[in-house]
């Protein structure tokens, strides 16, 4: 077993080192993004004393301003604020205003200026409506997808082929404000099948949870597919016409065998690759599609945040974009080397 | 010929269903029928009456009147047209010719595959006969045909590093091609696996077995490739230039491979190739194409002692001999292969023959040669008297090479 060994150490490796460049990316997007927020004002000219007032409110007393300065930090330099912050997120703040103490859990982003809720929290409660809608539509779209994009490759030219990317066509290039807007028109103001109702947990009741979740599903996986079917479509005309697949042809293999086992194995990997970017997207938050349906997911609230002008909650959830992303890049590359064997070597 | 009868009663089952057909529907199955009523012939050997050419096969291998075409927007490509062989067991046929003679594609036909998937279906266009051991192939059913793949006939591709799967193991390819047609467990497939391994000559071959195709040198994947083309101990194996992708002192083993492993299982093996040396070193008959016909053939020592096609010659012309004076030019063969849509009438070699006005009335360019006899089994397809060319070749050819 002396060679089974020898095999899993360099995936092993990979995987760390994959891992070690990915906190390392997260670093450089926490501090470009932390950078942004709190000393590209100190270099435009704006002053601590403005900065600590947006956390106060209307009218605050010079006092108030320096309470704030003091409790927050923000009279330090910039960088030993970051380092607050990073060190927030890991092991939590304790603030005190005054006689009271308040307690900013792992991993604390901080408050609100608008609400003075914690950030973290908020986000938190946001995230399985986030995770429900990307995940659900991922599915849709990964199948609907691929498998429109190996049934026209199997058979170009023919209508079907024709047909199907007549209408990717049309998925990609229509904005989901608008098939979102149309879905609604049709399926649930003109013909009342899917209601309209809030987000309910999976969990609480599984088959209204689907049921809300249906049309923005179908609306955002309807975008995506068209892409994929493409995308499907261009690698498996291009692996089918490859020599691996004459062999496979030639051991006698049933060519159902032929097309899935042999040709979309390998047109899968640059799909893995598509996908893991746009997963990691949509975790960050769907924002036209949670707008379209009114769901009070990620991206609702960072639209909500960003039109508020409010700091604290644009940083945590841009992070979280970004840890996502990360996240899934991480995943795809180490799918990867599991699905393609020459990528551990290089 | 046990297996002949069993066969025999086939195509007359399906031109009995045919006929049948006919009637419910003539003109939608008129086609079908008057192909099965071909392979009907076949049966119908017993009866003196049926035609001469379509007698049962003597042969384990033979392909009659066999034409592939390709219809394209530019027209029709003619790959391979009109070619005819037949391959006993235990033999090798080596089919030579320059690139875009019709050789490979005759090894896929032969293979069933220009027939595999629908798409290649609709593009491709068969017919003449092509006997297995028995069965017609043409007009069979291509789920027929598959099965028969792999199993009773197996190839062995140029390019190793592109024809295996780059995410499969060399074991995992081995082990489906095993499984395809034998239901046992991946365990005893496995076995057999590392079984042909070893009988290829890959060293540590429990151990390589696990091993990517990238992780192999260019000999080692030709060897592994053949021991998937072998590990149904197939009856027929193709060879399409196996030899070509490869480093020059590796072509030798696996030359030597594949005839060692001929004599072990007593297969047919037909070695397509443009390279000369490589059957001089392995076949027992020849084959000459050119633009999709075959121009000469014969046992091998004969059509190489005693040519009798001009395109033969420069073939023989254009191989560089180490025996030979390094000051002596290469004869090529000049200008280039004719075109497959737009084949030159006539004799196809004719704006390439240097001797295409030897025949009188200008014969070359107007009608086409059909193969004639030169002597037991060496068949030529030129309009010369053999006088002419035997004259030729002892005073003009031989004499430079």
């Amino acid at each position: 077993m002396a060679r089974g060994h020898r095999r899993r150490i360099p995936v092993f490796s990979y995987i760390i080192r994959r891992l070690i460049s990915a906190v390392i990316l997260l670093l450089i997007v926490s501090a470009v993004t932390f950078g942004i927020f709190f000393l590209l004002p100190k270099l435009a000219g704006q002053t601590t004393d403005q900065l600590a007032q947006q956390y106060i409110g209307k009218a605050p007393t010079p006092a108030d301003i320096a309470a704030v300065k003091k409790n927050l930090g923000l009279d330090k330099p910039v960088y030993e604020q970051y380092w607050d912050f990073l060190k927030g997120i890991f092991v939590g703040v304790d603030y005190k205003f005054g006689p009271e103490a308040a307690r900013c859990n792992v991993p604390c982003f901080g408050y609100s200026f608008k609400t003075h809720i914690e950030v973290w929290p908020e986000i938190q409660s946001r995230l399985p409506v986030t995770m429900s809608l990307a995940f659900g539509a991922a599915v849709v779209w990964l199948v609907s997808g691929i498998s429109t994009g190996v049934i026209s490759a199997l058979r170009p030219g023919s209508i079907f082929d024709r047909l199907s990317m007549g209408v990717a066509l049309a998925g990609v290039s229509l904005p989901m404000f608008f098939t979102g807007a149309l879905a609604l028109a049709l399926f649930t103001y003109q013909w009342p099948i899917f209601e309209r109702s809030d987000y309910i947990p999976l969990f609480e009741n599984p088959f209204l949870w689907a049921r809300t979740l249906v049309l923005p599903w179908v609306t955002l996986a309807f975008l995506y597919s068209a892409l994929y079917a493409r995308l499907t479509r261009a690698g498996m005309m291009e692996t089918l016409g490859e020599d691996y697949i004459r062999t496979a042809r030639a051991k006698g293999l049933h060519e159902r065998k032929v097309v899935v086992r042999h040709g979309l194995r390998a047109a899968l990997t640059p799909i893995i690759t598509v996908f893991g970017m746009d997963l990691g997207l949509l975790l960050g938050g769907a924002l036209i599609t949670e707008q379209v349906f009114s769901l009070q997911g990620v991206g609702a609230f960072a639209v909500q945040a960003i039109t508020d002008n409010d700091l604290p909650k644009v940083l945590g959830v841009t992070l979280l974009a970004a840890f996502f992303i990360v996240l899934c890049n991480l995943v795809v590359d180490v799918l990867y080397a599991a699905v393609d064997p020459r990528v551990r070597l290089s | 010929m046990t297996d002949s009868s069993e066969n025999q009663t086939e195509p007359a089952a399906k031109a009995g269903k045919a006929a049948k057909a006919g009637k419910a529907d003539k003109a939608a199955k008129a086609e079908k029928a008057v192909k099965a009523e071909k392979a009907a012939k076949g049966s119908e050997a017993a009866q003196p009456a049926a035609a001469g050419a379509a007698g049962p096969p003597t042969a384990f291998l033979e392909v009659r009147d066999l034409k592939v075409h390709f219809p394209t927007d530019d027209g029709i490509v003619k790959s391979v047209d009109g070619l005819t062989f037949s391959l006993e067991k235990g033999k090798t046929l080596g089919v030579v010719g320059e690139s875009g003679s019709g050789k490979s594609v005759t090894s896929l036909a032969v293979m069933g595959l220009h027939r595999a998937s629908r798409q290649q279906r609709s593009k491709v266009r068969m017919s003449g006969e092509i006997w297995l051991d028995g069965k017609e192939l043409v007009g069979a059913d291509p789920d027929e045909v598959r099965r028969l793949r792999g199993r009773e006939m197996a190839m062995i591709f140029q390019d190793p590093l592109s024809a295996l799967h780059p995410f499969y193991t060399v074991g995992q390819q081995i082990v489906e091609a095993y499984r395809v047609h034998h239901d046992v467990d991946k365990k005893t497939a496995r076995k057999r696996a590392v079984e042909m391994l070893d009988r290829v000559g890959i060293p540590q071959p429990d151990k390589r077995v696990d091993d990517h195709p990238h992780q192999f040198s260019g000999g080692m994947r030709q060897r592994a490739m053949i021991a998937m083309a072998l590990v149904n101990n197939p009856e027929l194996l193709i060879a399409d230039e196996p030899t070509t992708a490869l480093d020059v002192t590796v072509q030798a083993q696996i030359l030597d491979l594949i005839r060692d492993l001929q004599k072990e299982f007593g297969s047919a093996v037909i070695i397509i190739t443009h390279d000369l040396g490589v059957v001089a070193e392995l076949a027992d008959d020849l084959l000459v194409m050119y633009g999709g016909r075959c121009i000469e053939r014969g046992p091998a020592a004969e059509v190489f002692s005693a040519p009798q096609h001009p395109y033969t010659w420069g073939l023989l012309g254009s191989m560089p001999r180490i025996d030979r004076d390094q000051t002596d030019r290469l004869i090529p063969v000049k200008g280039s292969p004719p075109s497959l849509i737009n084949v030159p009438s006539g004799c196809a070699f004719n704006p390439r023959c240097p001797y295409a006005d030897v025949p009188k009335d200008d014969v070359t360019r107007t009608v086409r040669p059909e193969l004639r006899q030169v002597a037991g089994g060496h068949f030529s397809a030129c309009h010369m008297t053999q006088e002419e060319r035997e004259r030729i070749w002892t005073e003009e050819i031989a004499p430079r090479l």
